[in-house]
């Protein structure tokens, strides 16, 4: 194991946290049930977010990610590896970047198992604080995404599985398609609450529900 | 609006995602110590500004985040390829008028 000095950044001490979207004010008329809304918007806050750098030519360093976080490095843009059961997804974001998604509290864990079975060069970044998932589901979602970002999100172009990095109401976030009508952003702190109300009216017109 | 590929991304992405970062290929000197006023002017301000095929540096903004090299007519703006930083460019005016 590197030389290393680490800290699980979720704390002993019972100390309140908030989701970015803690103090967002919602000023749109949203649908009392799920079943009547087009959009349905759901948090998934305080899940365990890792930034993941290394050299993708190396197999040492490819087998040993898979082999402790138990999927396997996406080697190109596009598809997700995704454990669905241990609530652990993997994206490919650049030639020599990756975000791992853990179940919330399971960062630290995750992070120590990266950095004993890996060696040589490599970086991981707990960034939980600094990012959160929101969940879209319901039958406008295509269309409400096409107000928001130019990526082209036809089912012939975005497959299920698939997630990319774009721009999204003029800044940047990442869009997952998780099956046939579920799909999901991971959206910065600093942006949340803009794109979060950005979600909220794009969606109106169609009916949202905030689920909880 | 133009449709990028990006080399790292593998796929066309609309020109939005990016950033133009100016003239590619500019080697800087390997002596600074050494270098004249002029030459290190040269190197800092001082770029072609063509009319017709331009390699140009593109930053991958709202994507992968890497930079990669673009070769653009700068007449019809039309990008007639991209390539990764390191590679060299296989169009330029001179391949163009061959090929014609
Ligand atoms: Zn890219």
């Amino acid at each position: 194991m590197s030389e290393f000095a680490t800290i699980d950044l979720v704390p002993t001490e019972p100390v309140k946290a908030e989701s970015p979207l803690a103090m967002c004010r919602v000023d749109v008329i949203t649908e009392p049930k799920a079943q009547s809304a087009g959009v349905v918007v759901r948090e998934h806050a305080f899940l365990g977010h890792l930034v993941l750098r290394g050299n993708a030519g190396d197999a040492g360093f490819v087998n040993g990610v898979e082999q402790a976080l138990g999927v396997p490095l996406p080697l190109k843009m596009g598809p997700l590896s995704v454990d669905e059961a241990r609530g652990v997804s993997l994206q490919w974001i650049s030639p020599d970047e990756w975000l791992i998604i853990v179940p919330g509290g399971e960062a630290f864990a995750a992070e120590q198992r990266l950095r004993e079975t890996l060696g040589g060069h490599f970086a991981v970044m707990n960034v939980s604080g600094g990012q959160t998932v929101l969940e879209l589901s319901g039958p406008a979602v295509p269309e409400m995404l096409m107000k928001c970002t130019p990526y082209d999100v036809h089912p012939n172009h975005f497959p299920v599985g698939k997630g990319v990095s774009t721009t999204f109401a003029k800044t940047t976030a990442i869009i997952r398609r998780l099956d046939e009508d579920r799909w999901a952003l991971v959206i910065r702190r600093s942006f949340a609450d803009y794109l979060y109300r950005w979600l909220l009216d794009a969606s109106e017109e169609f009916g949202v529900h905030v689920a909880r | 609006m133009l449709h990028i590929y990006c080399p790292h991304c593998e796929e066309y992405r609309e020109e939005e995602e990016f950033r133009p970062k100016g003239e590619a290929h500019i080697a800087r000197p390997q002596n600074p110590e050494e270098t004249s006023d002029e030459e290190w002017g040269d190197y800092l301000f001082f770029r072609k500004n063509p009319r017709g095929a331009h390699h140009e540096q593109w930053y991958h903004a709202a994507g992968c985040r890497k930079f990669f090299n673009v070769t653009r007519d700068t007449v019809s703006y039309e990008i007639l390829e991209t390539y990764k930083v390191g590679e060299l460019p296989t169009i330029d005016d001179t391949s163009r008028r061959a090929a014609k």
